[in-house]
């Protein structure tokens, strides 16, 4: 059924489809429409949902790990300084290997204090052992919750993962989402059904210490399940599209990519804008390359997609203060290329198709390489 | 928990009382070595000892060294100063 919808309130409707049975959340902009949209789901009765309300980001994905560990689904959301909150639990959300799944709806961090979007909080989150999905539009943050599920809790990956929408430039724009049926989504998502459970009649030892001759091995092994998650994700993105009926991609969606002697490299909701300039004023030589799976980084299809190319522009929405576009240094890791960066839409800075479409001239122009602000 | 145990996801050990098997003796740099014929075998060495390593037997205290950790808090506690704390290099003499 096609319905126009916030994207946030979509992302609800995903997650009560996937049937949570504990969600402990606490509100911060721009991510609060979930929350809100989910207590209203539990209070009508339509989701039989533990939700608890905790006093802060720290205990909300800490108590979503006590969840976790029982073989309940969990599911939780946050932003920003909450995400930064998080911090230190993320880690043994993923070395736990409890397949929680979060939406993040980005958010720049403080100082200055700004609520508006950009990538630094979630990607700053990057070597925590979460997968991080993004999207473009509602339909895809909708489409991602039922697929995070899906890779989280397959017994080859079980990793924790981040569905990221940005703040307000997508969690607050209504726009039409193709929603399912229970039916649809119970026949694609089987039970959770963990391989260990805390459980007193059955006692096991869940985070014991790793003593120097074992904590390498374990980090291997999560370093094995990112690489079985790629695997995972590109055999899961056939299964969505048949099962569903919709078109949709897993790691990377490619653009007008055919004849494109230039790329640019983006994420999220800006992809948008990107395909709109190069539809309206019929470029043909230049493509998108759309990273929608961060972590684990799509190498190979990146690879493949890049070595014909001339030069790629990566527009990141977050900086490495010293070190440049946080997207911008994996692509030039994976690529003996032209790679020229641009940092763009911090702190919620609009991105406008102008903008889009002088970046294109200037990297026709510039043969070596450069980092634009777009400002 | 002993390497080979250390297989599962996560870490975890589904095998319960696993921590026996984890000898922390090794971690001792000085070790209670008691004189049985001094001791008086009040048991107090028995209710200090944090790590549960002491056991009273007919002819005195005895440590198990395969988890005592070598804090000396039962040395300290010894009132006929029958527990002595020795290096593990001077242990021979």
């Amino acid at each position: 059924m096609k319905k126009v919808i916030e994207t946030s309130h979509a992302i609800a409707e995903a997650v009560k489809l996937v049937k949570p049975d504990v969600i402990p959340i606490y509100p911060v902009t721009p991510q609060t429409h979930i929350a809100e949209k989910l207590a209203e789901f539990v209070a009508d009765g339509l989701l039989k949902a533990k939700m608890i309300t905790v006093e802060s980001e720290h205990s909300a994905i800490s108590a979503a790990i006590g969840a976790s560990a029982t073989e309940s689904r969990v599911f939780t959301a946050t932003a920003s300084q909450g995400l930064a909150l998080m911090h230190e639990i993320l880690f043994i959300a993923s070395g736990l290997r409890l397949p929680i799944v979060m939406a993040i709806a980005n958010r720049a961090l403080s100082a200055p204090i700004n609520i508006w979007c950009d990538h630094s909080d979630s990607l700053a989150q990057r070597d925590t052992g979460w997968m991080q999905f993004y999207c473009e539009s509602a339909q895809e943050a909708y489409d991602t919750i039922l697929f995070a599920y899906k890779i989280a809790e397959n017994k080859k990956v079980l990793l924790p993962a981040m569905v990221c929408v940005d703040g307000f430039s997508l969690s607050h724009v209504y726009e039409i989402v193709d929603l399912n049926t229970q039916k649809d989504v119970n026949q694609y998502l089987p039970e959770y059904n963990p391989l260990f459970k805390l459980d007193s009649k059955n006692p096991v030892t869940m985070g014991p210490i790793g003593y120097p001759d074992s904590y390498m091995e374990f980090k291997e092994q999560q370093e094995q399940a990112m690489a079985s998650a790629s695997k995972t994700i590109k055999a899961e993105e056939r299964i969505f599209k048949k099962h569903f009926k919709r078109n949709f991609s897993g790691a990377v969606e490619l653009y007008n990519i055919k004849n494109a002697k230039y790329a640019i490299v983006a994420m999220g909701s800006i992809c948008g804008t990107i395909k709109h300039v190069l539809k309206e004023k019929q470029i043909n030589d230049v493509g998108l390359i759309k990273i929608r799976c961060f972590r684990p980084f799509p190498k190979e299809a990146i690879r493949n997609t890049v070595s014909k190319l001339k030069s790629i522009v990566v527009i990141d929405r977050a900086v490495s203060l010293g070190k440049g576009g946080v997207v911008y240094n994996e692509i030039k890791s994976e690529c003996c290329n032209v790679v020229h960066s641009a940092i763009a839409g911090l702190g919620g800075r609009d991105i406008t198709p102008k903008s889009i479409f002088s970046l294109i001239q200037k990297i026709k122009n510039t043969k070596s390489e450069r980092c634009f602000w777009l400002k | 928990m002993p390497k080979e145990k250390m297989k599962n996801p996560g870490a975890v050990i589904d095998e319960p009382g696993s921590s026996t098997k984890t000898k922390t003796g090794e971690w001792r740099t000085l070790k209670p070595v008691i004189d049985k014929k001094k001791c008086i075998r009040c048991g107090l060495c028995w209710l200090y000892c944090p790590d549960a390593c002491i056991r009273i037997r007919k002819d005195g205290a005895d440590v198990d060294y395969n988890y005592c950790k070598g804090c000396g808090i039962c040395a300290r506690n010894c009132p006929v100063k029958a527990i002595k704390m020795v290096r593990k290099d001077e242990e021979s003499n």
